[in-house]
C-alpha cells in the first residue's frame, strides 16, 4: 500500500503525541502517519515502549493527561478525530472503531458479569431491544468459540480463563460491527498455546466481516502472518513500512533487519541468539540525528548529523534511513 | 457454607474468651473491690465476710471459673454503685448509644460518600482540593474540643440547641427513643454531628482513594473504547469497585464510633453506655465496666463477621472459605 | 545537600502547599516545644508565680484582657498561652516517645514474625488480629483505668496499642523479601540473619515506615489528649493539653471560652500539620503512584 490509495478507511497524518512529565518531554508519538484501506491488516511493530499503544489510544481519543495529541490528522470518513468533539467520539468508539487490550485479564470489570459488559455495547449503539440484544450477543459469544453461550453470559470474568477472557474481549470489539479493530499485543499475554488460537479466531472475524485491523504488537512472527502491510515504528518514529512481504524478505531499514534477525529460526541450528545490541534510548533524550545510529551497524557520520526522513525504496518499501539496505545486502 | 459460619463461630467465641480472660486479669490486678461495698468503718471480721460473700477469698483460677459461668448464664453482679445488676444498668443504656451512633453513621456516609467519589474522579480541581484540605483538617480534630467548640457556639452562646440531655423519648418496641420527638432530634444533632466528623473524614478520603485507584485500571479505559460516557463509566463501572476498599473499614469505623462514644456522651452527659463507662472508671464500680468490655467485645465480634459476610455480596471473586 | 536541593522530591516538596504548610507547623511546634517554656515569662506550674487576681483574664483583645496574658488566664491565674506551651511539651513528648517505642518493638516482632514464621508468626499475627478488631482509644481506655495515671503509663498504653501497625508491615515486607531469589542465594551461601535484614528487608520496609511512624504522632497526640481529657491520662501535675481542655471544660457554661478552646486548636493545628506532612510524604514515598 502506498500513499495516496484512493478513499482510505483511516488516514493518520503527522501524528504528534507529548507526555509531559517532570522530567522532561516524552515524544510517545513523534510525526507517524499511515493509511489503511478496507479490509486490510495492517501491523503496527515496534519494541515495548516504542509509542505503538500510544497510536491506538490516540485514535480513539483516550490519552489521558499528562499525555496529548499536539498535532496531526486522524482521518476516519472525512472526519478529523483530532478535532472531533467527545460527543462525536463517543459514537466512533465501539461503533466504528474498537479496541482489544493487551490485558485480558484486567480488561473487564470484575464485578459486572460478562453478559452485561457485552449488551453494553449494543445498547450503546444499536436499536435493538433487550431479547434481540441478548441473542446477539449469544450469537457473538458462540462465533467466537465459546460454547455453553447462555449460561456463559451470567458468569463473571474470573470464572474465564485468560483465553476465553480474551475471546470475551473480542466479542465485544465485534458486536457493533466496527470497520476498524485496533488490537493492541492481542496475544502477548496469553500463553504460546492459545496464541495461534486466538490469532486464527481474529483473522477469520475481520475476514468475513470485511473489516479493518491495525496489529500492535513487537512480535514479528505475528505479524508476518496477518498483516498485508506493516509500519515500523522506533523511538515514537516511523522508519519504514510497506507491504509485508518485501518488509519481511527484504527490509530496508537496519532496525526491521534487526528486528527479523532476532526471530529464532527453528529450522536451522544457531549457537547464539541473534540480538540487536544496545537497547533503546532513553525517550526523554533523543541522541541527534538518527534515533537508531547508536545500536546500528551501518551508521556513519551523517546518521549523527542528520535526521533521516522516510524516502521511498525499493518495492512497496518506504524507509528513514541515509544508507538503506538493498534487496540481496546483507546487513 | 455451613462449614465456614462453623469456623467463624468458634473463631469469634475464642476471640471472646481471650477478651474475657485479659479483662479478667486486670480487674484482679488493680485495686481490691471489697472496699467498694464495705463501709468505711467495717471491721476486719466484717471485710473478711465480705470477701467471702464476693468470693474474693478464692484462688484466681476458681474466681476465674466463677467468672465465665455466670457471664455465660448473663449474670454480670451487681454494680457497686447503683446496687443494680450491671446487665441491667447498660441495657437500659444501650438505646441511646446505638442511636447516636446510628445517627452519627448515616450523616457521615451520606456526606463523605458523594464527595469522595467527587474528590477522587477529579483529583485536581480545586473544590476537590479543598474538600480533601478539610478532610484532613476532620482526622486531625480532637472530638471532644470539636464538641466543646459546638456546645459554646451553638448552646451556650447562641442558645439554639440544648447541649446536655436526651430530651423527649418515646417508648418504641420496648425501649425508649428520641428519635420520634423533635425535642430528641434537638438534642442528638450536636452529639451526633460530633461524633460523625471524624468518621467522615476518614470515609471521605479511603472513597477517593478507592476511586482513583479504580480510575487507574483497565477496565474503566476499555469501558471508555466502547463508547460508554465519562460519567457511566465512572458511576457504573467505578463506583462500586471504589466502595471495596470503604466497606473493609466500615465495621472498624463503627467501632470506632461506639469507641469514641464514651467521650461524646461524657460532654454531652448524653445518657448512653459510654457515660456509664466513664462514671463506673472514676467510681471504679467494676462489674459495670466489665459488662461493657464483653458487650462492646461481643458487638465488634459481630460487626467484623457481619462486614465480611457483606464483602463476598459485593464482590463475586470472594467466596466463604 | 545541594542534590537533595534539585531532587525530585524538594521538587515536588516546594510545590506541595499542604507539605510546606505541614512541615511550617511541625517546625512552629518544635521550636515552641523546645524553645518555648524559656520564651515566657510565667511558669504555669509553680504555684508562687500565680496570683489569683489575675484568674479568668480574657483573651487581650476582648474588654478585660490583660497585655500580659495574650490567650488570657484559667481559674488560677495561669496564663493560657505558657499553659499550651509547657503543656504541648508533655503532648509532643509522650506522642515521640511512644512512636519510638512502638516503632522497635512493633518492627522486631514483625522481623521475628516473617523470619521465624510458624507458631511463632501465627502467635503474634492472631495478638495483633485481635487488637486490631478492636478501637485502639477503647483499648487505651481500658489498660489506663486499671493502672491508674502517669506519664510512664500512658506511654505503655499507647504503645501497647501502636506496636500492631509496624509489625505489620516489617513482617509483611519481611515475606516478600525471604522470597526473593537474591536473599535466597544469600542465606545459601550463609549470610547471617541480621545481615540480610540490615542489607535487604530494612531498606525496603523503611519508607512506609517513615510515613507510618509520622502520622503516628498524631495519632498519639489525639488519644493522649482524649485520655488526659477524660481523666485517666497524665497527673493533674503534669498537665498536657487534653487536660488543659478538661479543666476549661467546667467553665465553659459560664461562657469562659478560651482556657479550653485554646489548647484544643493548639493540638489541631498541632496533629494537621503532621497529617499535613505525613500526607505529602505518602504521596511522594509511594513507588506506584510514579
Amino acid at each position: 500500500m502506498q500513499d495516496g490509495v484512493e478513499n482510505p478507511l483511516l488516514a493518520v497524518r503527522n501524528l504528534r503525541t507529548y507526555f509531559h512529565t517532570f522530567s522532561g518531554t516524552v515524544r510517545a508519538v513523534n510525526d507517524v502517519s499511515f493509511e489503511i484501506g478496507e479490509g486490510e491488516v495492517m501491523g503496527l511493530v515496534g519494541e515495548s515502549g516504542g509509542g505503538k499503544s500510544v497510536v491506538g489510544f490516540s485514535i480513539l481519543g483516550l490519552i489521558d493527561s499528562p499525555g496529548k495529541i499536539e498535532g496531526g490528522e486522524i482521518l476516519l470518513g472525512g472526519r478529523d478525530l483530532v478535532t472531533a468533539g467527545e460527543d462525536h467520539l463517543r459514537k466512533v468508539r465501539g461503533r466504528e472503531i474498537s479496541m482489544i487490550f493487551q490485558d485480558p485479564m484486567t480488561s473487564l470489570n470484575p464485578l459486572h458479569t460478562v453478559g452485561r459488559q457485552m449488551d453494553e455495547v449494543l445498547r450503546l449503539h444499536s436499536d435493538l431491544d433487550a431479547s434481540a440484544r441478548h441473542k446477539a450477543c449469544i450469537e457473538m459469544l458462540e462465533s467466537v468459540g465459546i460454547s455453553h453461550a447462555a449460561e456463559r453470559l451470567k458468569a463473571y470474568p474470573h470464572q474465564f480463563s485468560g483465553g476465553m477472557r480474551q475471546r470475551v474481549v473480542i466479542a465485544i470489539a465485534l458486536l457493533a460491527g466496527p470497520r476498524l479493530i485496533i488490537a493492541d499485543e492481542p496475544t502477548t499475554a496469553l500463553d504460546v498455546t492459545i496464541q495461534s488460537q486466538i490469532l486464527k479466531l481474529m483473522r477469520r472475524q475481520i475476514a468475513s466481516k470485511g473489516a479493518s485491523m491495525i496489529l500492535i504488537t513487537h512480535d514479528l512472527a505475528v505479524v508476518s502472518e496477518m498483516a498485508d502491510h506493516i509500519t515500523v515504528l522506533y523511538c515514537g518514529n516511523v522508519v519504514e513500512r510497506g507491504r509485508t512481504r518485501d518488509l519481511i524478505e527484504t527490509p530496508a531499514h537496519p532496525y526491521t533487519r534487526g528486528l527479523i534477525d532476532s526471530i529464532p529460526d527453528t529450522t536451522e541450528r544457531l549457537d547464539r541468539l541473534s540480538q540487536i545490541p544496545g537497547s533503546v534510548p532513553d525517550i526523554r533524550n533523543l541522541p541527534a540525528g538518527c534515533n537508531f545510529r547508536d545500536r546500528c551497524p551501518r551508521a556513519q557520520a551523517l546518521c549523527a548529523e542528520k535526521e533521516p526522513v522516510l524516502t521511498p525504496q525499493h518495492g512497496s518499501l518506504m524507509a528513514a534511513c541515509h544508507f538503506p539496505l538493498k534487496p540481496g545486502d546483507r546487513a | 457454607m455451613f462449614g465456614y459460619l462453623l469456623k467463624r463461630l468458634i473463631q469469634m467465641a475464642l476471640v471472646l474468651w481471650v477478651v474475657s480472660v485479659i479483662v479478667f486479669m486486670m480487674m484482679s490486678f488493680t485495686g481490691d473491690p471489697v472496699f467498694m461495698v464495705v463501709p468505711i468503718d467495717a471491721t476486719d471480721a466484717e471485710i473478711a465476710q465480705a470477701r467471702r460473700l464476693l468470693g474474693l477469698d478464692q484462688s484466681l483460677l476458681v474466681q476465674y471459673w466463677k467468672f465465665v459461668t455466670s457471664l455465660l448464664q448473663g449474670d454480670f453482679g451487681r454494680s457497686y454503685v447503683f446496687r443494680q445488676p450491671a446487665m441491667t444498668l447498660i441495657l437500659e443504656r444501650m438505646p441511646a448509644t446505638v442511636e447516636m451512633v446510628l445517627v452519627a453513621m448515616v450523616l457521615a456516609v451520606v456526606i463523605a460518600i458523594p464527595l469522595g467519589v467527587y474528590a477522587g474522579a477529579n483529583p485536581n480541581s480545586r473544590l476537590s482540593r479543598t474538600i480533601m484540605a478539610s478532610s484532613l483538617l476532620g482526622i486531625s480534630l480532637p472530638g471532644f474540643w470539636v464538641g466543646m467548640v459546638l456546645i459554646y457556639l451553638f448552646a451556650v452562646h447562641w442558645g439554639v440547641f440544648p447541649s446536655s440531655g436526651r430530651g423527649d423519648t418515646v417508648e418504641l418496641l420496648g425501649m425508649r427513643t428520641s428519635l420520634l420527638t423533635s425535642d430528641g432530634w434537638h438534642h442528638i444533632a450536636l452529639p451526633a454531628i460530633t461524633l460523625s466528623l471524624g468518621t467522615m473524614a476518614i470515609l471521605l478520603r479511603m472513597t477517593r482513594a478507592g476511586m482513583m485507584e479504580v480510575s487507574r485500571q483497565d477496565y474503566m479505559k476499555f469501558a471508555r473504547a466502547k463508547g460508554v460516557t465519562k460519567r457511566d463509566v465512572l458511576y457504573k463501572h467505578g463506583l462500586k469497585n471504589s466502595l471495596i476498599p470503604v466497606v473493609t473499614i466500615f465495621g472498624l469505623q463503627l467501632g470506632d464510633l461506639i469507641a469514641f462514644a464514651t467521650i461524646t456522651e461524657t460532654i454531652f452527659s448524653w445518657p448512653g453506655m459510654g457515660k456509664l463507662l466513664i462514671d463506673s472508671i472514676y467510681r471504679a464500680d467494676r462489674p459495670v465496666i466489665v459488662v461493657y468490655l464483653m458487650l462492646v467485645a461481643l458487638i465488634f465480634v459481630v460487626i467484623n463477621f457481619l462486614v465480611d459476610l457483606v464483602y463476598t455480596l459485593i464482590d463475586p471473586r470472594i467466596t466463604l472459605k | 545537600m545541594s542534590g537533595f536541593l534539585s531532587s525530585e522530591f524538594f521538587h515536588n516538596y516546594k510545590r506541595s502547599s499542604s507539605a510546606v504548610i505541614g512541615s511550617a507547623l511541625m517546625a512552629f511546634f518544635a521550636f515552641a516545644v523546645i524553645a518555648g517554656p524559656f520564651l515566657v515569662s510565667q511558669n504555669p506550674y509553680d504555684i508562687a508565680s500565680l496570683d489569683l487576681m489575675d484568674s479568668y483574664k480574657p483573651p487581650v483583645w476582648l474588654q478585660g484582657g490583660d497585655p500580659r496574658f495574650w490567650l488570657g488566664t484559667d481559674g488560677q491565674g495561669r496564663d493560657v498561652w505558657a499553659s499550651i506551651l509547657y503543656g504541648a511539651r508533655i503532648s509532643v513528648f509522650i506522642g515521640l516517645v511512644a512512636m519510638i517505642a512502638s516503632c522497635v518493638i512493633g518492627t522486631f516482632l514483625g522481623l521475628v514474625a516473617g523470619f521465624y514464621g510458624g507458631l511463632v508468626d501465627s502467635i503474634i499475627m492472631r495478638i495483633a488480629d485481635i487488637q486490631l478488631s478492636f478501637p485502639s482509644i477503647l483499648i487505651a481506655l481500658f489498660l489506663m483505668s486499671a493502672v491508674g495515671t502517669g506519664v510512664d503509663k500512658v506511654l505503655i498504653a499507647l504503645t501497647a496499642v501502636g506496636w500492631v501497625v509496624y509489625a505489620r508491615t516489617v513482617r509483611g515486607s519481611t515475606l516478600s523479601e525471604i522470597k526473593k531469589e537474591y536473599v535466597q542465594a544469600a542465606k545459601v551461601a550463609g549470610l547471617p540473619n541480621h545481615k540480610i535484614i540490615r542489607k535487604h528487608v530494612l531498606p525496603n520496609v523503611l519508607t512506609p515506615l517513615i510515613v507510618i511512624a509520622t502520622i503516628q504522632v498524631g495519632t498519639f497526640v489525639l488519644i493522649e489528649a482524649s485520655l488526659s481529657f477524660l481523666g485517666v491520662g497524665v497527673p493533674i501535675t503534669q498537665p498536657s493539653l487534653g487536660l488543659l481542655i478538661k479543666n476549661g471544660f467546667d467553665v465553659l457554661f459560664s461562657g469562659l471560652w478560651w482556657t479550653s478552646v485554646f489548647p484544643g486548636f493548639a493540638i489541631m493545628m498541632l496533629v494537621f500539620g503532621i497529617n499535613l506532612f505525613g500526607d505529602f510524604l505518602r504521596d511522594e514515598l509511594n513507588p506506584r503512584l510514579k
